[in-house]
């Protein structure tokens, strides 16, 4: 088979039924690219995982554009991240076009208010879940609970502060406290 | 215009969407509050289809705020917007950043990222849950029903992990959740 029809048919069955997305997919992706089909090495998977970690956006579409570009260089890319994609895609643009007209339905209506409750849980889990894996430094601590009490303030209080801007703000003061840092080391002086 | 607001608004999410799927819930909710496209129900609404229907959740929302606000196009340059970042820092990485990523003050940087996203999605969560309970946060909307149903599902779900040692599925979690909402607020 063509490798790029391949890779394009491969990670459109990934997206197509994994649920839950992130690390179920990671699962998905070893099996089929390391295993079967062995497009790539356990390094290599192990190596996407972690740049996928620390790197913004979806960690599949990480995956895949790694699998891709490895086999076949761009077009490959592009092929891998377009099967990712393609049929959540064409699900929730068909589910899009019901929505409203489904929530007019009284049952359906209460059942979703149910539902909101359990997305609220779903988003304080995720944040706990993370907060667990954090490396737990007095500066990472600090962090968390100033973003935390900020964003709090924000919501309950209603005036706007933008997640971008609060973001860099972390990003600088975690750069700065490591370049100070660095700064006494090199310095001579003890460490804190 | 919306396409370009829709791709702006994505790309940054694409792009600051630190540590996860759930990283760019609060950010989405800026990028929808800042144009007005939808309220805070609806983001609910669209955060739990987009968990029970297969794809990467970031994705899902991307598609599913593009065809609400602009149609086919509207979707497909959402989606387009939010994975071209992680679509392009891979194959920068391969090509020419190698190092980049590791540089110690590159990573200095991601240190601080993470643990601020974590308590931005912290503090939405328990908002969004005071919120079912207090409609508009007034004492006088206080809605019962919606405490029982935090007190039940909270147990559940948060009491299946120290029971069957694996936590239940999000999409059991919206399963029920559903079926006892349709029952409690029915009377």
């Amino acid at each position: 088979m063509n490798l790029l029809l391949d890779l394009f048919l491969t990670f459109a069955k990934i997206g197509a039924f994994t649920f839950g997305g992130g690390y179920a997919m990671i699962a998905l992706i070893e099996n089929a690219c390391v295993e079967k089909k062995q497009w790539i090495t356990h390094d290599d998977m192990m190596n996407v995982t972690v740049i996928a970690e620390s790197t913004p956006g979806p960690v599949a579409i990480n995956c895949a554009t790694f699998v891709g570009y490895k086999q076949k260089g761009l077009p490959g890319a592009i092929a891998a991240t377009l099967g990712m994609v393609l049929p959540s895609f064409l699900i929730i643009l068909l589910i899009s076009f019901f929505l409203d007209n489904f929530l007019e339905i009284p049952v359906i209506a209460n059942a979703f208010l149910g539902i909101k409750v359990a997305v609220g849980l779903l988003i304080i889990n995720a944040a706990i879940k993370m907060l667990r894996k954090l490396h737990k430094t007095p500066l990472s601590v600090a962090i968390v609970a100033v973003a935390f009490a900020v964003m709090s303030a924000a919501n309950f209080l209603a005036f706007h502060v933008s997640s971008i801007v609060l973001l860099l703000a972390a990003g600088a003061v975690s750069l700065f406290v490591y370049a100070v840092f660095q700064a006494k080391k090199e310095n001579g002086g003890h460490d804190l | 215009m919306i396409y370009l607001d829709l791709f702006l608004g994505f790309l940054k999410v694409g792009l600051f969407s630190f540590g996860g799927a759930y990283s760019a819930i609060p950010l989405i909710r800026d990028v929808v509050a800042s144009y007005g496209w939808m309220d805070e129900e609806m983001l609910a609404y669209i955060i739990a289809v987009s968990e029970s229907t297969p794809g990467p959740l970031m994705v899902n929302l991307a598609t599913f705020v593009g065809a609400t606000k602009a149609g086919i196009l509207g979707s497909a340059i959402a989606t387009l917007a939010v994975i071209l970042p992680a679509f392009f820092i891979i194959i920068l990485i391969l090509q020419i950043l190698k190092n980049f990523w590791n540089n110690r003050y590159v990573q200095a940087v991601i240190r601080g990222l993470a643990p601020c996203m974590m308590g931005t999605i912290l503090a939405m969560g328990v908002f969004m849950a005071v919120k079912n309970v207090l409609p508009g946060l007034q004492v006088s909307a206080f809605d019962w029903r919606a405490l029982v149903l935090t007190a039940v599902l909270g147990g559940v779900f948060f009491g299946s992990g120290k029971i069957f040692r694996k936590k239940m599925s999000p999409l059991l979690l919206i399963g029920i959740s559903a079926v006892l909402g349709a029952v409690v607020y029915s009377f």
